[in-house]
């Protein structure tokens, strides 16, 4: 019972439940386009993108509120409930009113557990708000399904996969904030600030603060220099297009945000071989070539791209290059950072001279 | 048959060997042994036979077997290593009480386990001849393990007979310390006539087989019988030897590497996965997996961290042996730039290669000779970088990629 203690009670507040994400200003602005409507007495948020999934309960948390302003809300963690507790936490109250009941991990929630909760959800107490959040995987699947089938209203909050979604994650997210932003802007942010949806969600209100809420290129560019997330493809790819200064600035920002000097001298034997392979192939869709050359389409379209400029005899030499690039960071050099240093520098140099002989 | 048959042209060796065994014999039959006062004053040693034997040679020069077949010759009851006797023939299968091989599977011999072996060593031969020990790698030795076996070296026990194999004498195979406690019998490359005839007589392979077996096998004799026997490893070879003349344009360049690549792993598998499996069966059983009753799945549950264990060795030596695939490959290879460079310096050599003489003579005239050396260079370069934890992929890519451009 020890584990009730980390509820928290806050019938009395007035302003936004505990729930940080990025920043306490942020939270105030997203509440404000909520309406007040009677949440459902079943919640299910079910999905893996744990800042929209906070959004979500703390949205259904602020509407119910905004019902009774009296209302109770309790959080338990999935995997800490014990059977006592359950039976408490939707037993009716002593003092009447109405109760919110956040299940936190709901997919930690042992068998038990679930069979209580199931069985509540067939016939729930209308003056109790039980809202789930659940991971969305195979663990504690009985749990998500049970509540969908007893007709939960279910708030999907999936991973977002890709840059276009994150993009769009951030227009929407200014927008939100009533400012406007351009497609290169949301991309410029991204790169600055890394994939983290929390951490872009901070960078959007920050910049909404400190702007007139007009958010372009320039915008960023002012405030967010350099980039968070430099992997080896970064430099392999700006090695590849003989751009040595690009180069060389993203394997000192990957090196320095801790990337292993491995996966870089990996990374730019690939893109060699990439680029060695789609242009001996000789011309044609990549769509065609796809099959044949084993990659997919996006990859050797781009190949196809910086394989201008190259010779067959600059590929030799670039290749050599990435091999001995490869000896050197597994312990064939002093210091790893200026091997790779000078690999970058090499594949680069063998690409404008097209080979000495 | 002689136990001194199965060494293939090495017949300095087994003379040395045959006249050591032979007054080894004399010796058990006068009731002595090594370093006593009584063969002092009657001069009856020759001094053919001693306590300690370093065996050296090429890889595949048959070091082991060597020190085999001396063991034998020394349990051999009439003294000469007949081969049919109890003592040649436990000795052979490895089933004689008197004789210990140490064939180390891991990477060095631990100092605990030398010890244990020089006490043993130490006592008398059951069979009352002599107490014979054989460390097949003994460039293996940690420096531990050599010290406790030097001291056994320095003082014998006059019926006991050490019989050490490295590849060489140089201080980095075996102590300088130890080297000088030893007679030191050197094994040489297998000349490629003795080996086809070996093959032709032991395997009753065809003789231009046998000859062109011998030849391409450089002298390593268990791959020869191989090369003879399996049609799986010529395949192979052919498929290596084809590669030069398929490095037409930077991507065939690429599909050669890929192919090369990928039949290292096929054949790497081919030789662990039934071992993997095997071993696999027998630690879960140890560990009480299948069994039925109270208990029997208990058993079971803290056995994964020891089963992710063995995955991991087992990963390693699959690696190895990879590795192993992919360099013999690279041996072949350098064999027929090496068979290039011959013809075009006209040197009265064989070529290793027999069967691609043609396209040797073919390459000599195209190629200059400095990038016939240059492409021996990146092949070698290859296996070097290979040793030096290079990706394969990657290594053999800038490899074939040099080769194509020369």
């Amino acid at each position: 019972m020890l584990a009730a203690t980390r509820a928290v009670t806050s019938g009395y507040a007035t302003g936004p439940v505990r729930v940080t994400e990025g920043g306490s200003r942020v939270t105030r602005a997203t509440m404000s386009g909520v309406t007040a409507a009677i949440p459902p007495a079943l919640t299910l948020v079910l999905g893996d993108e744990e800042l929209l999934s906070a959004r979500a309960i703390a949205q259904t948390v602020h509407a119910a509120r905004a019902a009774d302003p009296g209302s109770d809300v309790r959080e338990y963690e999935g995997g800490a409930l014990v059977p006592g507790e359950v039976a408490e936490m939707l037993s009716p109250s002593l003092f009447g009113g109405r109760r919110v009941l956040v299940l936190r991990a709901g997919q930690d929630a042992r068998k038990d557990m679930i069979t209580t909760l199931l069985a509540y959800a067939k016939n729930p107490d209308p003056e109790v708000h039980l809202i789930v959040a659940h991971l969305g995987g195979a663990k504690g699947k009985a749990l998500a399904d049970g509540l969908k089938s007893a007709g939960a209203t279910v708030l999907a909050v999936p991973k977002m996969k890709g840059a276009r979604e994150r993009v769009a994650f951030v227009r929407e997210e200014i927008r939100r904030l009533n400012g406007s932003c351009t497609e290169d802007a949301a991309t410029g942010l991204l790169d600055a600030v890394g994939n983290d949806l929390r951490e872009l969600a901070a960078a959007c209100s920050q910049l909404m603060a400190d702007t007139d809420g007009r958010i372009t290129a320039e915008t960023v560019a002012r405030y967010y220099k350099g980039r968070a997330e430099v992997s080896g493809f970064t430099v392999a790819d700006a090695a590849i297009v003989g751009d040595v200064p690009g180069a060389l600035e993203a394997l000192r920002w990957a090196l320095h945000v801790g990337v292993d000097p491995v996966p870089i001298a990996d990374a730019l034997a690939d893109g060699v071989r990439t680029v060695a392979r789609v242009a001996s192939a000789g011309r044609g869709s990549a769509y065609q070539l796809a099959s044949s050359l084993g990659m997919p389409a996006w990859k050797i379209e781009r190949a196809q791209r910086q394989s201008r400029g190259w010779s067959p005899d600059g590929l030799v030499d670039a290749m050599q290059a990435a091999a001995d690039c490869n000896a050197a960071v597994k312990g064939g050099a002093e210091d790893r950072g200026y091997a790779l240093e000078r690999a970058v520098v090499a594949v680069a140099t063998a690409r404008r001279a097209g080979g000495g002989r | 048959m002689d136990v001194f048959a199965a060494l293939v042209g090495q017949e300095a060796a087994t003379v040395t060997f045959r006249r050591a065994a032979a007054e080894a014999d004399a010796l058990v039959k006068a009731g002595r042994g090594l370093g006593t006062e009584e063969n002092a004053q009657s001069g009856a040693r020759t001094g053919a036979m001693t306590h300690a034997w370093i065996v050296t040679g090429p890889p595949g020069s048959g070091r082991l077997e060597a020190a085999r077949a001396f063991a034998a010759a020394l349990q051999c009851r009439t003294g000469t290593g007949c081969g049919e006797c109890p003592g040649c023939h436990t000795t052979l299968t490895g089933s004689n009480a008197d004789v210990r091989m140490v064939v180390p599977e891991g990477l060095s011999i631990a100092v605990a386990d030398m010890r244990a072996l020089v006490m043993r060593a130490g006592t008398a031969p059951s069979g009352g001849r002599w107490q014979v020990v054989v460390v097949s790698d003994a460039d293996r030795l940690t420096e531990g393990a050599g010290n406790a076996l030097l001291k056994a070296i320095e003082e014998p026990s006059p019926r006991t007979v050490f019989l050490l194999c490295t590849p060489s004498t140089h201080p980095d195979d075996i102590s300088v310390t130890i080297r000088s406690r030893c007679r030191v019998v050197p094994l040489v490359q297998a000349r490629p006539e003795a080996l086809a005839a070996a093959l032709a007589e032991g395997q009753g392979v065809a003789p231009d087989v046998a000859a062109w077996a011998a030849a391409a096998a450089q002298g390593d004799v268990e791959l020869a019988r191989r090369l003879a026997g399996d049609p799986e490893v010529r395949k192979r070879r052919e498929a290596v030897l084809t590669v030069p003349r398929k490095l037409t344009s930077v991507g065939a360049c690429f599909d050669a590497a890929s192919a090369l690549i990928e039949s290292a792993e096929a054949e790497a598998a081919a030789l662990v996965a039934e071992m993997d499996s095997g071993e696999r069966a027998d630690l879960e059983r140890a560990l009480g997996a299948g069994g039925t009753g109270r208990g029997a799945a208990g058993a079971m549950r803290g056995a994964a961290g020891q089963l992710k264990d063995l995955e991991k060795r087992q990963k390693s030596r699959a690696t190895r042996a990879q590795r192993d695939a992919l360099d013999r490959a690279l041996v072949d290879l350098a064999g027929f730039y090496r068979d290039v460079l011959a013809v075009q310096f006209g040197a009265p050599v064989r070529p290793v290669h027999g069967d691609t003489a043609a396209n040797a003579k073919a390459a000599a005239g195209k190629w200059t000779a400095e990038s016939t050396l240059r492409r021996l260079e990146a092949v070698l370069g290859c296996r070097e970088a290979i040793t030096l934890n290079v990706k394969p992929r990657i290594a053999v890519e800038a490899m074939m990629l040099s080769l194509w451009r020369g």
